[in-house]
């Protein structure tokens, strides 16, 4: 399709599917934008760009707890999640690419099974127990469950990228005298800086993302993330719909993710690719 | 597995060397001692997390065991099943969360695959256009939800305002097509970028060598690349398709769940938390686990779908 000349009309062609694929894209997100900048009366206007601009919706959601406290549990908790995971990740990923040994097979075949397990079938007993070990509503309740749920991505992505590495390296610092555990420390890792980089923003989109353990294993803001906090958002008073405060609310927790996406684009596609298709 | 693991390691050493020369057995021995010491915290984690956690939900769907009446928690055998597979409620979500994603799944890989060739072959603007695919992909689903939950709300939305003040949300199938289509919206970049990678691996050559014997750009898609990306779009559609059907976040913040559009997983959450019966929870949460093993089953075996990860395991 592509060919060696392009002719004008091709540039036409492609120029505009580029523009209806971010046109797609960006409009739901331009929309919440609007409507996070309207105020009380012009969220009764469905006009897409506010009549009257505010940043009042900012104010008020920032300077509540009911937001504040779970987005800094959000940050907590990913931030926490992605570490831990993509630690045990990695090291169960070099051993999947690099070492021969029995039940390998079943590793891959038990992450797999994990990576498309129906949440909520583990919403019902993770309820119970979590209450039994007094872990309801606290960090470790939702860390622990997060980084289980990451770890299958970080060890797909990962042997994928491990894969990839020029391993007559690792030959080299053995024949040199170090152990398997020296290669994989001072020789290895560093190469895969670049691949655990991706991995942990995968994992950290993930837990940043994740809704349903969220709002089943909290019941206050001690614990509660910042999507499942969006629900607890309440109008400035009772009778205000709290249309343009739970907007703001998406907004911000739609900022980080913008960020990751402009920064490290082309890593998170290769990331995404590899992982699927190559491992 | 880790106990079982553990009682490999274990016993490992002991027979090792019988079986093999020392030397050899020595180098063999460490790697495979290693491998499982590498993959050991992670077996933990996912077996204490979803291990343990579903055998225990066996268990608790043979139970009368509801939170609000702790004194009467009794072994009920398979009853709570019965509750559930006799009831309309069950069935309808079944068929709501069926419709929704076997809808919303067709319509992702007609529109991925028109995504990924964009992104493959576009002229210019290409990382542009990949960086804009990539945020309803990141983008938390119950954040986008809410904006088009606003957006269809009459008197407040544009989409609403756009086709006459419409209410979708209220009646059942419309409000079904609204949650498709935040479905879509949010799935297509993943499904496209997964296609993506399946494009990338077909050969430059062949598509030029069918250009030059005369193949028109519709018969070289259908004739190379949509075969040769066969496996590519098998193994997207099984992850779409597992993804789609536990379907939870955009119907909870849409709907509730109102008006007819529970789906299973909605279904499960409302038993536990809204009327906190744990062992119907329970039943129909083992109910949805069977489901997604039937569909995993029909994939790989059905289609011929490799499971993700196959390649790694030859190695």
């Amino acid at each position: 399709m592509a060919a060696v000349t392009t002719t004008p009309r091709q540039k036409v062609g492609w120029g505009t599917a580029n523009v209806v694929v971010i046109a797609l894209a960006l409009i739901p997100v331009l929309w919440m934008v609007s409507l996070s900048f309207k105020t009380p009366a012009a969220v009764l206007d469905p006009s897409f760009i506010p009549a009257q601009w505010t940043w009042s919706n900012y104010h008020e959601i920032l300077s509540t707890a009911t937001f504040i406290r779970p987005l800094f549990n959000s940050i907590g908790i990913g931030l926490i999640a992605t570490f831990i995971s993509v630690v045990l990740a990695s090291m169960a990923a070099y051993a999947v690419a690099r070492l021969r040994f029995p039940g390998k097979s079943l590793l891959i075949g038990m992450s797999l099974l994990i990576a498309m397990f129906p949440i909520i079938a583990l919403v019902t007993p993770l309820f119970s127990i979590e209450r039994a070990l007094g872990l309801f509503n606290t960090w470790p309740g939702l860390i622990i469950p997060y980084v289980a749920f990451g770890l299958p991505l970080g060890i797909y992505t990962l042997s994928a990228f491990f894969r990839e590495i020029p391993w007559e390296l690792e030959k080299a610092a053995k024949v040199d005298g170090a152990t398997p555990f020296q290669a994989f420390v001072r020789v290895i890792a560093p190469l895969a800086a670049p691949g655990m980089v991706t991995t942990s923003i995968l994992v950290f989109l993930a837990c940043w993302n994740e809704f349903l353990m969220a709002i089943s294993f909290t019941s206050t803001t001690a614990a509660r993330t910042a999507p499942a906090s969006l629900a607890y958002i309440s109008g400035s008073s009772q009778f205000t719909v709290p249309t343009g405060p739970i907007a703001a609310a998406a907004v911000v927790i739609t900022i980080p993710i913008i960020i990751f996406v402009l920064f490290f684009q082309r890593r998170i596609v290769a990331g995404l690719t590899s992982g699927a298709v190559k491992g | 597995m880790s106990s079982h693991t553990e009682t490999v390691t274990v016993g490992a050493p002991a027979e090792a060397p019988a079986r093999r020369k020392p030397q050899l057995s020595e180098g063999a021995r460490a790697e495979r001692r290693l491998g499982w010491l590498l993959c050991a915290p992670a077996v933990i984690v996912m077996l204490a997390v979803a291990g343990y956690p579903i055998v225990y939900a066996i268990w608790l769907s043979l139970q009368r065991y509801n939170l609000e009446l702790p004194n009467q928690v009794k072994f009920i055998g398979f009853a709570n099943y019965g509750a559930v597979l006799s009831s309309p409620y069950w069935w309808h979500a079944l068929w709501v969360t069926v419709l929704i994603t076997v809808v919303s799944v067709a319509v992702t890989l007609v529109l991925g695959m028109l995504l990924a060739l964009v992104m493959h072959r576009t002229l210019f603007g290409r990382g542009t256009v990949r960086t804009a695919a990539l945020i309803p992909y990141g983008i938390v689903t119950v954040a986008a939800s809410y904006g088009w939950y606003y957006a269809w709300t009459p008197g407040q939305g544009y989409l609403s305002a756009l086709f006459n003040n419409a209410a979708p949300l209220t009646t059942t199938y419309k409000a079904i097509a609204v949650i498709i289509l935040a479905e879509i919206w949010k799935t297509t970049p993943f499904m496209g970028l997964l296609l993506l990678a399946g494009l990338s691996l077909v050969p430059e050559d062949l598509q030029k060598a069918a250009k030059v014997d005369g193949a028109t750009a519709w018969q070289r898609f259908w004739r190379i690349t949509v075969p040769l990306m066969k496996p590519a779009i098998l193994v997207a559609l099984l992850f779409r398709t597992l993804d789609s059907f536990r379907i939870f976040d955009n119907i909870f913040i849409l709907t509730q769940g109102n008006n007819g559009t529970e789906s299973v997983s909605i279904l499960a959450w409302d038993n536990l938390f809204k009327a906190l019966n744990l062992g119907i929870g329970a039943a129909i949460s083992i109910l949805i686990f069977i489901s997604v093993v039937i569909i995993a089953a029909v994939f790989i075996k059905g289609f011929g779908t490799a499971a993700p990860g196959t390649d790694t395991g030859r190695r």
